[in-house]
């Protein structure tokens, strides 16, 4: 499958990172990082913004990153009304790689510090779509 | 063909706010108020238009939209007809390739138009296609997608790292609420005291309802055309377009502005480049409108402009030196949280009324002005725009 199940509203059934979604569903959150010039990217992206080259690998982002910043979403977008209020986070992981992703509802908000620790991790959600968000590290 | 000296002749607006009519209807009121502020200009001497929009596609079901507007307006383009996107400053965008086109020589007389139609009686629709304005496979994916929880980590950041405090937050609030309380065309007339904005509802914290510009119909309109056609049409002094700059840098999932995210590197590298193109530094502009989308970010602009040092935006801002009387007033018209946004027609309202102050016949004048700034941020901070005005070429 591509993207069409991906995210909770998603825009995209075809794009060249498709593999993105075959690894998620195997539990993995994937990164790419260029072979030519060394540069990591997520969103993976299969041609090097950098130096342009296709030639790209996948790699797991694995271990703890840590929490760079965060926000509350009590009026969400069309499509998100129902999840509302959640909790938009940004977290910095190995190699300065940047995720942005929402923070499990484990996760209680008084608890949340700039600077914890955070790991990415696939989520089922209703509806067979999937997505990924961060868990305590 | 020496190279000629732009110059802004008319600026027009229809009313903004809620409004039932369509987009082509809101084009149509701004372009007659624009046409009736130079009435020496016959219509057939306008050879160019460009339409600002950005969701006009999407919510007025209207793609190629500047041949409909010419049309309705009463003009037959001959050197362009075409509309522009980027999204919040696409008005200014417009100014500035209008400049280039008149330059060149490739056009004399251009209006830059723009506006949008953003409710819609699907109201769902005004939520949703807000997230086609980011990286919508992935941040929009997420949930990411109306810009307040974005501004509300900007703020956060600036108060953590500048003790920058709510209390700033709000001075900006209520300082352009009242300068937009004498402006008719704008979406609100309402001034607000402190303690109303303290009481106002939360958005997202540390951001309430007044620290937020309204979702708004509207569209703006101003001519463009070569000193020399512009002594022809008119006795006012003459608005010369004497600097400008646009700095993209797509700021989210894998790209930060600066350092962090109250530091815009990319609104600084804009300013650098419209100051030096203008050839007058942050301490020469006697009038400013910047992009007030939310309190935070007129803090962060006064510093990345130059007015004050990073950092102390919030006490610039609470110590008056942004209004009348102090050092540079900013967003005399209402600015956006007045006003509101009508996206693609900001720009241009920022244009209309710097015109207004620098031929002094604002509804509320800066005194002997004859420097002015338009500045937009576009999106979540993705690029800013710059533009600078004079008397002076």
């Amino acid at each position: 499958m591509g993207f069409e199940n991906f995210g909770t509203v998603s825009f995209t059934a075809e794009a060249k990172a498709a593999d993105f979604i075959t690894y998620l569903e195997a539990g993995k959150v994937m990164a790419t990082r260029c072979r030519k010039c060394g540069v990591s990217y997520f969103p993976p992206r299969m041609d090097c913004p950098r130096c342009l080259s296709s030639d790209v690998e996948w790699f797991e982002i694995k271990g703890d990153g840590k929490l760079i910043s965060y926000t509350v979403v009590n009026y969400g977008p069309t499509g998100f009304e129902n999840d509302a209020p959640y909790i938009l986070a940004l977290g910095e992981f190995d190699g300065g790689v940047q995720i942005f992703a929402c923070l499990s509802r484990d996760i209680e908000q008084k608890d949340i510090q700039i600077g914890m620790g955070l790991v990415v991790s696939p989520v089922k959600l209703p509806d067979n779509r999937i997505a990924y968000e961060f868990k305590k590290g | 063909m020496p190279e000629r000296n732009v110059c802004i002749i008319a600026g027009g607006m229809s009313k903004w706010g809620v409004r039932e009519a369509s987009i082509i209807d809101m084009a149509q009121e701004a372009a007659k108020e624009c046409f009736d502020d130079i009435p020496a200009l016959k219509r057939k001497d306008i050879d160019g238009l460009l339409f600002a929009s950005s969701y006009c596609g999407r919510r007025s079901f209207q793609v190629n939209i500047a041949p409909v507007v010419a049309e309705r307006i009463g003009i037959k383009p001959t050197s362009m007809c075409t509309r522009v996107d980027t999204l919040c400053a696409g008005g200014s965008s417009g100014i500035i390739l209008a400049t280039g086109l008149i330059k060149s020589g490739i056009a004399d007389v251009v209006m830059i138009a723009g506006g949008e139609k953003l409710y819609t009686p699907q109201r769902w629709e005004t939520y949703y296609s807000e997230l086609a304005s980011i990286d919508h496979d992935w941040d929009g994916a997420q949930g990411m997608g109306l810009p307040p929880p974005y501004f509300s980590m900007t703020a956060q950041e600036h108060m953590k790292r500048y003790g920058t405090t709510k209390e700033q937050l709000w001075a900006v609030s209520v300082k352009n609420r009242r300068n937009g309380s004498t402006n008719p065309k704008g979406h609100f007339q309402k001034a607000v005291t402190i303690e109303e904005v303290m009481a106002s509802r939360v958005i997202v914290p540390p951001l309430s309802l007044y620290d937020c510009c309204p979702i708004t119909d509207g569209c703006a309109a101003v001519i463009l055309t070569y000193a020399e056609k512009a002594r022809e049409l008119t006795d006012r002094p003459l608005v010369y377009i004497r600097g400008s700059a646009q700095a993209a840098l797509h700021s989210m999932s894998i790209n930060w502005p600066g350092e962090h995210l109250a530091d815009w590197l990319h609104m600084r590298t804009a300013a650098k480049r419209a100051y030096e193109m203008g050839r007058v530094g942050p301490e020469d502009i006697d009038v400013a409108m910047t992009h007030d989308c939310f309190t935070i970010s007129e803090i962060v602009e006064m510093e990345e402009l130059g007015f004050c040092k990073k950092g102390e935006g919030g006490p610039f801002v609470e110590s008056g030196q942004s209004d009348f009387g102090g050092k540079v007033p900013v967003n005399t018209d209402g600015g956006l949280l007045s006003c509101g946004h009508p996206f693609g027609a900001t720009g241009i309202r920022q244009a209309r009324e710097i015109l207004q102050q620098l031929q002094g016949r604002a509804i509320r004048q800066v005194e002997g002005a004859e420097i002015g700034l338009t500045h937009n941020l576009s999106g979540l901070n993705v690029e800013h725009t710059i533009l600078i005005y004079g008397r002076e070429p």
